[in-house]
């Protein structure tokens, strides 16, 4: 009796089932939402439960985020220039480690914000907020005014370098100027990648932010450990060689108009500063130039501003010809390259992106339009990223022929990450 | 000498670039205010978008994904042989481990009335691995959805998610309002979002 109840109930259960196979098969996929079985009325007195939404951090700390770096940037320029205190801005830059860095995890930063801004000024339809680009503009007014006091008190991947360095080497001109040509290649391929929509890449290899969150991917880990052990050694060695922040910051603290000095008055030429900074950016007083030199000076400087021209078309074309590779860093461009170019990846049920693009109904056609449409604006952007590299490769080699005449031991403006170490070796106390 | 002038060229061509460095940088942020928004926003799932693909349990910054499953209550049918609970070809509707389809038990199903059960998530053990959402949008009502949950979330400037999405289902929604759950709004409604990136 028993036996024959269960395979009634089975029969049953059976029965349930195909029908739920058929109301399968007759809905579409476009008709999730409709509701296959109505909500039931119940009769016990069931409350149903409702989701729980628990709410972001509100918008008013990222508020207080701006005002916390204000603060700590008007502080870092007042210990710099008034108190001249290198004590100040240790204490300063621990504050930041552990604010920007280990509490507010890292995000979002000046670094990453160029790539908002570049996002939104050539796609629109991208909202930005207010809070990103204060992050953005007020590292860069200060710079204006004080030097880079960001680099030195606030920005948490340049303080965490900083605190670990332990013991600098001094790098030789020609490989401080080479790695320097770094920085701009990542700017320059961020704003590409941003404005054609594509990627954030200094958000995506950024490689501290592993460690304030403390967990990530273990390449993101391995890349940070492997930054900070060079760095004890090799002072900074993510800002200096490859920060693209730092390009903007360099630019404006080149015209800062209040740099930090190492001096407070008048240098005496004991020389005591000369191997403090740990970032080789303390331009020594120029060697006299007997006159001979000096004409030959001027003849390469003129042969290397005659050349700009030359390097910046060189460069246009260069990356103009490579911008269907750099294209392929759009995920629509990727996955129509693929599609053509081996068309039985559409029976691979393992590639995800594949599968999900034959069933979202898009025809193949579309998006190819859509992937030739990306590539044109790589087109443009590519010789512009180009020319801009360009123009960078000639102004680095032209610099290394200008004639300055200076006679004291100065931080070298755009280099200088304002962190005092070098004040605290001048022995002029006032 | 041009020390004791007030003005020398080199001084000059200083507070020239400053001046032209500022109004760049200004007159950047002046272009990108025009399309800002009052507040702050944060990412999110639209779940009429979500194809399921189980990238969301994988691909976060964070260790255990600030991906998890929702129910949205006003959507469930409560029934007995739920798609999202029970693995399809069930024959016996029991608790037993082979016939869940949720990997970490991340959902208790509990007896109400006759016929009708209601299954709750627990977070803690939820992994976002999305194969309950896809028995459900298969089977059922699609009452299960996945949602990125904003006390785990870190809002990173670009969602490594969204990144990977297939389906361009993830997208910045304003932060006071930061959750799409379906029965609050449909597909047709659209939401002040912006684009994915």
């Amino acid at each position: 009796m028993k036996r024959k109840a269960n395979i009634l109930f089975n029969l049953e259960r059976w029965v349930s089932y195909t029908s739920l196979i058929f109301l399968f098969l007759v809905s579409l996929p476009g008709s999730a939402q409709v509701q296959r079985f109505p909500k039931p009325e119940f009769e016990t007195g069931y409350t149903q439960p409702s989701p729980t939404t628990p709410e972001p951090r509100s918008d008013f700390m990222a508020y207080v985020d701006v005002l916390v770096l204000l603060l700590v940037m008007s502080l870092a320029a007042w210990f710099l220039l008034k108190k001249r205190s290198r004590m100040g801005i240790l204490w300063l830059s621990v504050f930041s480690l552990v604010y920007f860095g280990f509490f507010r995890e890292g995000c979002v930063c000046s670094v990453g914000s160029i790539q908002n801004i570049a996002l939104t000024l050539f796609n629109p339809s991208y909202a930005i907020s207010l809070p990103i680009i204060l992050f953005f503009l007020l590292p860069l007014l200060f710079s204006l005014f004080f030097g880079r006091v960001f680099c030195a008190s606030a920005c948490p991947l340049g303080v965490i370098q900083d605190l670990v360095i332990l013991k600098p080497l001094s790098l030789p001109l020609w490989l401080r100027k080479t790695l320097g040509l770094f920085p701009y290649i990542y700017l320059g391929l961020a704003v590409l990648l941003a404005a054609t929509s594509s990627e954030f890449i200094i958000c995506r290899y950024d490689p501290f932010v592993g460690i304030f969150r403390m967990g990530a991917e273990f390449s993101m880990i391995v890349l940070g450990i492997a930054f900070l052990l060079m760095g004890l050694f090799v002072a900074r060695p993510y800002c200096r060689f490859l920060c693209p922040y730092g390009v903007l910051l360099g630019w404006t603290s080149r015209f800062s108009r209040k740099h930090m000095s190492i001096t407070p008055s008048a240098c005496i030429q004991c020389r005591l500063c000369e191997s403090s900074c740990p970032f080789d950016a303390i331009d020594n007083p120029s060697e006299a130039l007997n006159a001979e030199q000096k004409v030959v000076n001027k003849r390469r400087f003129l042969l290397f501003l005659l050349l700009i021209p030359v390097w910046m078309a060189s460069g246009a074309l260069a990356l103009y010809q490579s911008h269907p590779f750099l294209s392929r860093a759009h995920p629509d461009v990727y996955l129509a390259e693929l599609l053509i170019a081996h068309p039985e990846m559409k029976e691979n049920k393992d590639n995800l992106d594949v599968q999900t693009f034959l069933a979202s109904g898009k025809t193949m056609e579309q998006l190819v339009i859509e992937a030739k449409q990306i590539r044109e604006k790589y087109k443009t952007g590519s010789w512009i990223l180009g020319a801009f590299l360009g123009l960078v490769i000639g102004i680095t080699l032209m610099n290394l022929f200008v004639t300055r005449k200076q006679e004291d031991f100065l931080p070298n403006k755009t280099n200088c990450y304002s962190c005092g170490r070098c004040m605290t070796y001048c022995p002029v106390k006032k | 000498m041009s020390e004791t002038r007030k003005y020398n060229r080199r001084d000059f061509l200083n507070k020239g670039a400053r001046f032209t460095l500022a109004l760049g940088a200004l007159g950047l942020a002046g272009m990108a205010v025009r399309n800002a928004l009052a507040g702050q926003t944060v990412w999110q799932i639209d779940p009429f978008q979500c194809t399921q693909c189980g990238r969301c349990a994988t691909d976060c910054v964070l260790s255990e994904s600030a991906v998890k499953c929702v129910h949205a209550y006003d959507l469930c049918g409560y029934c007995d042989l739920c798609g999202g609970y029970f693995k399809p070809g069930v024959t016996d509707l029991n608790t037993g481990a082979e016939n869940m389809l949720c990997p970490t038990q991340a959902i208790e199903r509990t007896f109400i009335e006759e016929p009708y059960f209601e299954y709750i998530i627990h977070e803690e053990l939820c992994i976002g691995c999305a194969k309950c959402v896809a028995g459900c949008s298969s089977f059922g009502n699609g009452s299960l959805i996945l949602q990125i949950r904003h006390d785990r979330c870190v809002n990173c400037n670009e969602c490594s998610i969204a990144r990977v999405c297939p389906s361009d289902a993830i997208h910045r929604v304003p932060a006071n309002d930061p959750y799409l759950i379906k029965g609050d709004f449909t597909a047709a409604e659209q939401k002040t979002w912006v684009n994915k990136s």
